[in-house]
């Protein structure tokens, strides 16, 4: 088995219950599986979760956590979305020092990574930034780091490209 | 559909619910949160619901009337300390695949998140031992709740369900309605095996030129003890079983090569490492079966896994031919495909295998040195094995007697053997055998314990004494914690820290004190006599003092890292 640790996104839809997000993360925890992020929200289908896992492992371990996911009674469906085309996508805001000598500078910044500033306030900028998880990275590391004031994450979302469905 | 227009209570729902299921026994304790499930427990007499004195003994009771009948068992638990005291039979049936329902009582559901007296989060501290939880929150979800509760924990991989019920959901009232059915579209067990993997296994165990059947637990809850042996005859292959296995397939049929593992016999393990086409019936390969996993790796075979549970496969070893199912199921199709298409064998080569397993059985490596001076504890298990005509249930604590008696008692029919594989919980062999006591009344229950486990549930005396439970407890007594002690003596250079059980109390007086039958014995020539006379007691519970050999070992042993191929036997020391 190769123990290379990659990196994988896993999509799964679970009952929506009160419960369902421990039972995921206490597995995780329990067998040691390393989480990177992890997002849930209810589905247009309210009965259903959707939950979108970033995990790293080797091919036998991340084989581990899709059957072990699969074996939870309330998981519905499990896609290991690296199986296939997909896009990713996480949001980022960023409030930044943005006082008169550098908004020029950080609003410049802002449009090479297709940001949007969405609060101006007297010394500081917050922009939204949408992308993937490396893109996100790449605007911080081009950031002078103590222009940063704050940061959040939403943790990735990933859907199958085409006629890759997760759905029940 | 069983129905009823008058309103009930919650508790009451609940008991037609267990009626519906055909529960015999519920094993429980009560307490402030499950009153009122215990007053309509009171207003019954469906079932019977049976005392004991902590609630850890209602769920290994409950866990052994499931291992010995294969039905699923039922325990009752009030919500804090209950739930809490409860925990570890739930973990014991959660490692070894139990079916079990287990019913706790909550605060009620304006109280919860309180700290009110006596709650605890027990749907959060079980989550990571029970195959599937529920909290109850309105009476109306209860019937439903619990028939599905009941299908979880039987169906696929079978395991523990809880079901945590707030006191106010069982005073709150409704019509009671029963489902038919169940069905969860997040859930949906494998049953058959793929036919096109199953012809695949059946040609590479024809062609094997040393083949080998490595059978666990999954034969036995999955009753296909019966087929198996179909399998292994028709054949005529050699199989090995591991701890949870034994009974699965007849100890005394020449093609059985005893347990493997880290106290498996030499041929089992020898056989193990070097067959070039293994097949896995139930069994997960744990580290206690294999040894060290690179070790077992060194030598090529070709693996085929039957499981129910997909994530058994390719865990720890990765497996060439996968069958996900039920292995009756496909122990069945495999019988049938043997009829059918008469593979043909690699019967020179077979042959030459099965010689060379004779040989690797000529080391005798169950072997002990007998003694006039001190009681051999296998001796006493030979000599249990006599007296009850290998016919007894036995159950077992945890450590060396647990080995001996696997060892030694050579069972013959699934269900017989009782004992915490997974877990390894010291504690369960007296309220093991109360639950199998229990269903099988006029059976012979013995108990082999250790007088470290014994006390570790010694209380049950009392629930014993209440039913009148003809169980034999069969302790061998050597004053250590055994196989803490073996451990020490072999890794530690016999520093016995803290394995010395110092300060033990004089046994027959205290099973005379709940009024059993106690009974010391210190002289090999004493042992059959008094096992003789104890089972002649067919009313009596006996609890027998067997003061054995302080230094003897678990032999053949694989040290911790080892390979299967690399055991000490007795006659290396």
């Amino acid at each position: 088995m190769a123990d290379h640790a990659t990196r994988h996104i896993i999509s799964l839809l679970m009952e929506n219950e009160s419960g369902a997000l421990s039972r995921v993360a206490g597995l995780f925890s329990a067998r040691g599986y390393n989480i990177e992020s992890l997002t849930v929200a209810a589905t247009e289908d309210t009965t259903l979760s959707r939950m979108t896992i970033v995990t790293s492992g080797s091919e036998a371990v991340i084989e581990q956590i899709i059957k072990q996911l699969n074996k939870l009674v309330d998981v519905v469906k499990v896609l290991d979305l690296n199986d296939g085309k997909f896009i990713e996508r996480e949001l980022m805001l960023v409030k930044v020092k943005a006082t008169s000598a550098f908004r020029d500078e950080m609003k410049r910044m802002c449009d090479i990574f297709r940001g949007r500033i969405i609060d101006v306030a007297d010394g500081s900028f917050t922009i939204e930034l949408t992308g993937s998880g490396n893109k996100l990275d790449a605007f911080i590391e081009s950031l002078d780091k103590a222009a940063i004031l704050e940061t959040v994450r939403t943790g990735a979302s990933g859907i199958g490209r085409g006629d890759r469905i997760l759905k029940v | 559909m069983e129905q009823s227009s008058k309103k009930m209570t919650g508790a009451e729902i609940l008991i037609r619910c267990l009626h519906e299921e055909n529960v015999e026994f519920v094993f429980g304790y009560p307490g402030g949160a499950v009153l009122h499930i215990y007053d309509a427990i009171f207003h019954q007499d469906k079932f019977k619901h049976i005392l004991v004195r902590h609630e850890q003994a209602a769920l290994h009771a409950a866990d052994a009337y499931s291992r010995s009948t294969g039905k699923v068992g039922v325990a009752l638990v009030t919500s804090g300390p209950g739930a809490t005291n409860a925990i570890t039979g739930i973990a014991t049936a959660y490692m070894d695949s139990i079916p079990m329902v287990i019913i706790s009582g909550q605060v009620p559901t304006y109280a919860i998140g309180e700290d009110a007296f006596q709650e605890c989060d027990t749907v959060g501290i079980t989550r990571p031992c029970v195959k599937h939880n529920f909290l109850v929150k309105d009476v109306k979800d209860i019937a439903s709740t619990i028939k599905k509760a009941f299908y979880v924990a039987a169906s696929g991989r079978p395991g523990p369900v809880l079901v945590d019920i707030p006191k106010d959901i069982t005073a709150d009232t409704c019509k009671f309605e029963y489902p038919e059915s169940v069905h969860l579209r997040s859930y949906n067990p494998v049953t058959k095996g793929h036919l096109g993997q199953i012809k695949k296994a059946l040609k590479l165990l024809a062609e094997a030129k040393r083949p080998m059947v490595y059978s666990g637990g999954g034969v036995v809850l999955g009753d296909a003890s019966a087929h198996l042996i179909k399998l292994v005859q028709s054949l005529g292959i050699p199989i090995t079983s591991t701890l949870m296995g034994l009974g699965g397939f007849p100890a005394s049929d020449p093609k059985f090569l005893g347990m493997l593992g880290m106290h498996g016999t030499y041929e089992a393990n020898m056989a193990m490492q070097e067959c070039d086409v293994l097949l896995a019936v139930g069994a997960r390969f744990d580290d206690r079966v294999i040894g060290n996993t690179k070790h077992f790796l060194s030598n090529p075979r070709t693996i085929i896994h039957i499981d129910i549970d997909p994530s058994s496969i390719s865990k720890r070893v990765k497996i060439d031919v996968p069958i996900v199912g039920d292995v009756k199921s496909v122990l069945a199709d495999m019988n049938e495909l043997i009829a059918t298409e008469k593979p043909a064998q690699n019967t020179n080569a077979l042959a030459a295998w099965l010689q060379q397993i004779q040989t690797w059985r000529g080391k005798k490596c169950l072997n002990f040195a007998q003694s006039t001076e001190f009681i051999k504890p296998q001796y006493v298990i030979q000599k249990l094995h006599e007296v009850t005509k290998g016919e007894a249930f036995v159950t077992s604590d945890v450590g060396q007697h647990q080995m001996w008696a696997a060892q030694y008692y050579n069972f013959d029919k699934p269900r017989r053997w009782i004992n915490s594989g997974g877990l390894g919980t010291m504690g369960v062999g007296l309220p093991y055998a109360m639950g199998v006591q229990f269903a099988h009344p006029n059976a012979q229950v013995a108990c082999v314990t250790g007088e470290g486990s014994i006390q570790m549930n010694i209380q049950e005396l009392s629930t014993c004494a209440q039913y009148h439970l003809p169980i034999k407890v069969i302790m061998l007594n050597n004053r250590y914690l055994g196989m803490v002690r073996q451990w020490q003596e072999f890794f530690y250079e016999n520093r016995y820290s803290e394995s010395y059980m110092d300060s033990l109390p004089n046994f027959v007086k205290l099973a005379e004190a709940y009024g059993h039958v106690g009974m010391q014995i210190t002289r090999p020539e004493d042992v059959e006599g008094a096992l003789k006379e104890a089972f002649d007691m067919k009313s009596r519970f006996v609890f027998m003092d067997f003061i054995t050999d302080q230094k003897e070992n678990v032999f053949p042993m694989i040290q911790n890292g080892k390979g299967l191929s690399e055991m000490i036997l007795a006659e290396d020391l």
